[in-house]
């Protein structure tokens, strides 16, 4: 039986990275980088397909399965493709305390989507996310690695129209 | 002014860079340890400072160190706890983004008492900018000769590892913690074997919450009885709290336990009181998970005593007229808050988060969660509230880890202290779904 070739791999500087990941932990405990790959897989292909699990797994010496099943699990990873700003806000109590209903409303509002939705143009995903350990700067979303926090619909109208450019 | 242990120099310009930190007395609790004392001394001085675990469990840090156990030949790990995820809660994040050496240097005087030689910080991977920052000032430290091999010369060689989780708050509970260090999903282990014995990579592992490790630099400088002469009886040294919700100054302060709720709440010291033109209607005072209190039980016990800023006595009265101090998520709701529907948000995060292992947890935060959102929307009966009770009793202590508890307990305590505003919610369905319309004892609504 002949497997399709596979044509995932990371840059060589995130190979790198990716070695030296693996490296931290003891002798025969490498899939304790399992979570950091992923999250460098996502750098770089913006979501984690199964293609890039199974590389993952290859690169970990582990079973695909080892890696679906924790890929699964945590909710950081978007496990189909998302649009170039991925937009997370926290939908938790004390943000909705401090008018993140309203606020999200006119965030989805803005940009014709429900939670969990890609515009047509690929620009923007909207996700519902929970807390965020942000609670005293609420509203808070998350695209990617910054916080944007004590949201507003003027402030929301700001970074969308700055993003969109 | 009160004392500050953890956030004295947090201002400070550029506090973040090994220079300026080290400026302001910072690495000399490595050089003192190191340098001058054992490894049991300074797990004798923890012992001494009475610190308990600030991640929510309260349980003493020096006690959990001495339970470590020590065979010979097999590493031993010190794992930090830095996943914050509890509703409420956020100050570990604002204490690493602003003070990264701090925790360093507490990892590095804690992991010397524990006999480790490689560490851990388990940061959720939301606050990846957070491990970025981390992970330079270690690189500094490394430079500076604090970490990597023969730091100081002492002999003594160790190394911090920043380790991103993945976006689930069973990740904070220690056992699920380790799990996902090993690569694994977030289930919780069955206990015993309790980590102290048999934890990561199945050795003997201390897990100990960011704020925690932190003060332990202060206590090796200063003594473990100095810290525990400030705070109230078993409640010793500082703590810090999450301030959210409708209040003037939200933020994170650093408290001496002991202060009164009256103060933290009123004073311009901290909360700055509730917002203006607003008044207090309840409280979650440790974070989602405890129990929620209505205003005539925040600032006084049930006794008519005045409700303090500590573990004990926040508890007063157990949970039929008290809260926990937990982890210190301080959320206060103005009149203009439906319990209803923070009741309902709250159950949904317990919901969602859930790691599917214990079936009162994952089918019970399920039916909670449709039972409340079916209240809140217009659509209830008297019946669900009863069964919201008895369903929340199904869960409680019924799980291998505390989730279940802190879910079940937020929709206890909710219906216990105001039945009446579920109740309205099914008698007065239309107003109950009129947006921003909110229960105001027999009479008007906001």
């Amino acid at each position: 039986m002949t497997e399709a070739p596979n044509t995932v791999a990371f840059t060589p500087e995130r190979l790198a990275k990716a070695k030296e990941i693996i490296a931290r932990y003891p002798e025969g405990r490498q899939k304790s980088a399992l979570l950091p790959l992923l999250h460098l897989a996502q750098e770089q292909w913006g979501w984690v397909s199964p293609e890039v699990m199974d590389y993952v797994a290859d690169l970990l010496s582990i079973l695909p399965i080892e890696v679906y099943e924790v890929a699964t699990f945590y909710t950081m990873f978007h496990l189909d493709p998302v649009g170039k700003h991925v937009i997370e806000y926290c939908r938790t109590g004390p943000c909705c305390l401090m008018g993140g209903e309203d606020v999200y409303g006119y965030l989805r509002e803005k940009l014709g989507v429900e939670a969990g939705q890609t515009t047509a143009d690929g620009k923007f995903t909207v996700k519902e996310v929970e807390c965020l350990a942000a609670c005293g700067w609420g509203p808070v979303f998350q695209i990617r690695e910054k916080y944007y926090m004590n949201l507003t619909r003027e402030r929301v109208d700001e970074i969308i129209d700055e993003l969109s450019k | 002014m009160a004392k500050k242990i953890l956030t004295e120099y947090i201002n400070v310009p550029g506090i973040d860079t090994f220079e300026v930190y080290r400026k302001h007395g910072g690495y000399t609790a490595v050089e003192k340890a190191l340098k001058t004392m054992t490894p049991e001394e300074v797990v004798e001085e923890a012992k001494k400072s009475g610190v308990r675990g600030r991640g929510g469990a309260g349980f003493p840090m020096g006690m959990k160190w001495s339970f470590l156990a020590k065979p010979e030949g097999v590493p031993r790990y010190l794992v930090c706890n830095a996943d914050e995820s509890e509703p409420g809660t956020f100050k570990d994040h604002y204490l690493m983004k602003m003070i990264p050496h701090l925790l360093i240097e507490g990892m590095i005087v804690s992991s010397f008492a524990l006999g480790a030689n490689k560490s851990f910080i388990y940061v959720r991977g939301e606050l990846m900018y957070v491990i970025r920052i981390l992970e330079r000032a270690i690189e500094e430290a490394k430079e500076k000769g604090f970490l990597g091999k023969n730091i100081l010369g002492t002999g003594y060689d160790l190394e911090l590892v920043v380790q991103p989780g993945g976006g689930a708050y069973i990740c904070g509970e220690e056992t699920a913690l380790l799990e996902s260090l090993e690569g694994k999903r977030g289930n919780p282990r069955n206990k015993p074997p309790f980590p102290a014995i048999k934890g990561l990579y199945q050795s003997p592992t201390v897990v100990n919450n960011v704020e925690s490790i932190s003060n332990m630099p202060w206590i090796i400088n200063n003594g473990g009885d100095a810290y525990a002469a400030i705070g109230v009886g078993r409640s010793t040294g500082t703590k810090l709290i999450s301030a959210s919700g409708h209040i003037r100054k939200p933020g994170v302060y650093e408290i001496e336990l002991g202060v009164s709720v009256d103060e933290f709440l009123n004073s311009d010291e901290y909360c700055g009181g509730v917002r203006d033109g607003h008044y207090l209607k309840a409280l979650v005072a440790g974070g989602s998970s405890v129990p929620i209190l209505p205003a005539h039980l925040i600032t006084k016990t049930a006794n008519g005593e005045d409700r303090l800023m500590t573990y004990e006595s926040l508890s007063d009265g157990g949970f039929a007229t008290g809260t926990m101090l937990g982890s210190g998520g301080f959320i206060v709701f103005d009149e203009t808050s439906c319990i209803v529907r923070n009741t309902w948000n709250f159950s949904r995060f317990y919901h969602h988060e859930s790691c599917g292992q214990c079936s009162p947890c994952r089918e019970g935060t399920g039916w909670m969660e449709k039972v409340l959102h079916r209240l809140e929307h217009g659509h209830g009966s008297m019946h669900d509230i009863d069964l919201l009770v008895d369903i929340s009793k199904k869960i409680e202590g019924n799980t291998i880890c505390p989730l279940g508890d802190a879910a079940a307990w937020p929709v206890a305590s909710a219906i216990r202290h105001f039945r009446e505003e579920f109740e309205w919610h099914v008698t007065h369905p239309q107003e109950a779904t009129r947006p921003g319309a909110v229960y105001m004892g027999s009479a008007a609504l906001v």
